[in-house]
């Protein structure tokens, strides 16, 4: 079994951008993404604040650009879900669903996040049949109907002002009184006259007999309320994909891996990037720069191990 | 090659190739705008290519074929149904990894 110099873990923008460097150095590389690369890139209708696309491109396209990108360096991507791993050592372990195991001297981790989902009654019955985490997915199957959003945040508002192509009104429910997401989207959504507000408010339950009829709201005075709707998109931030990680090796918070600036974890030779990591901005261009930061923490590593031959 | 074991279906033989199929089926219902779906095509590629000759795996654009998601009551997609002899034995929504649809496919 060779040992590989690096192996990156997910295929996002952090892990792309890692591949991208690491290939260019000429590392012994493999990048292991469980399904296609792209990441939460991926479910974005549209991303209009990536550096260099003035006009905006489409999450498809950038997901496919960076791929190719990576690639045009001689990146090898494997398909593959991991497992478990042991990252103690100076060779380290990771464990491949089929029982699969792939040694390496370093590791980037870049696994990621996915939505969070809200935790009340209805919900997990209902996913598929009127609940959505994903707007670009779902949106064309809303077509002249009324649907809510949950969630204030970049995501909820570019979102819902993707759903108002196709639903004839889309209220927006958000737990606050004022939105977190940026100044432009806000000026957007409040002028896109299919939009409503209901502020200050929680989604307490989504119900339907067979699909989704409406869902049951509670505002900050206590007060109840009940909206129909024939679809929910649940848009409230995400959790780290950490359940292959080896929590009681790596110092972590809150489920997200704590790193330096120089994106190393607690682990010598275990370094993280992107969405994965604790920290509060969670943007593509970040993760990509953190991808790229983590690479040059690797061969910087390389570069100091001691050598055996 | 990855792919050459998935059978697309469409309305007009969806009857034939699921419901009347001999080998228990998975349909992924899926769109060319759904970034998911495109996570998890190359899971579904594998699973036919494991499965050959013993599941029969499928793929459905719900873009170009509406009436049988409708049948389904399909609101989301990635959504992959398991049928056996003709019903549906079990269902799931989103870009599910290959354990969880091997567990579908063995159960």
């Amino acid at each position: 079994m060779t040992t590989n110099q690096l192996v990156i873990i997910g295929g996002g923008p952090a892990g792309l951008t890692a591949g991208l460097y690491a290939a260019r150095a000429r590392l012994n590389v493999i990048l292991l993404e469980k399904g296609a690369t792209g990441g939460q890139v991926l479910n974005t209708d549209w991303i209009d604040n990536y550096p260099g696309y003035i006009d905006g491109i489409s999450g498809f396209d950038l997901a496919e650009k960076m791929t190719a990108h990576a690639a045009r360096f001689g990146l090898e991507t494997r398909l593959g879900e991991v497992t478990s791993m042991d990252l103690t050592g100076p060779v380290k372990k990771i464990f491949l669903e089929g029982g699969e195991v792939v040694t390496s001297q370093t590791v980037i981790i870049a696994t990621g996040a996915r939505p969070n989902m809200l935790g009340i009654p209805g919900e997990k019955e209902l996913t598929g049949k009127g609940v959505s985490y994903c707007a670009t997915c779902d949106a064309p199957f809303y077509r002249n109907l009324e649907i809510a959003v949950i969630g204030g945040g970049n995501t909820a508002i570019q979102e819902a002002m993707h759903l108002t192509k196709f639903a004839s009104k889309v209220s927006v429910i958000h737990r606050r009184d004022e939105l977190r997401a940026t100044k432009i989207l806000q000026e957007k959504a409040f002028a896109n006259n299919k939009i409503e507000f209901i502020w200050n408010s929680m989604a307490t339950e989504i119900f339907g007999d067979k699909e989704v009829e409406g869902i049951r709201l509670k505002n900050k005075n206590g007060d109840k309320s009940t909206l129909a709707v024939q679809g929910v998109f649940v848009l409230i931030g995400t959790q780290p994909n950490n359940e292959m990680l080896p929590v009681d090796q790596l110092d972590m918070k809150n489920g997200f891996i704590i790193t330096d600036a120089e994106m190393r974890s607690s682990l010598p030779g275990v370094m993280a990037a992107g969405d994965i990591c604790s920290k509060t901005v969670r943007q593509v261009v970040n993760a990509a720069g953190e991808g790229a930061v983590a690479c040059l923490a690797v061969e910087e590593y390389l570069a100091d191990l001691p050598q055996t031959e | 090659m990855a792919g050459d074991n998935v059978t697309h279906v469409t309305d007009g033989n969806f009857d034939q190739e699921v419901l009347k199929s001999d080998l228990p089926t998975l349909v992924d219902f899926w769109a060319p705008w759904c970034g998911p779906c495109k996570a998890i095509g190359p899971v579904i590629d594998e699973l036919a290519d494991t499965y050959s000759g013993k599941v029969k795996i499928t793929k459905m654009n719900v873009d170009e074929n509406p009436e049988t998601p409708g049948k389904f009551g399909i609101r989301a997609i990635p959504t992959l149904i398991f049928f056996k002899d003709g019903e549906v034995a079990d269902q799931v929504t989103g870009a599910v990894g290959k354990t969880q649809l091997v567990a579908m496919i063995e159960k």
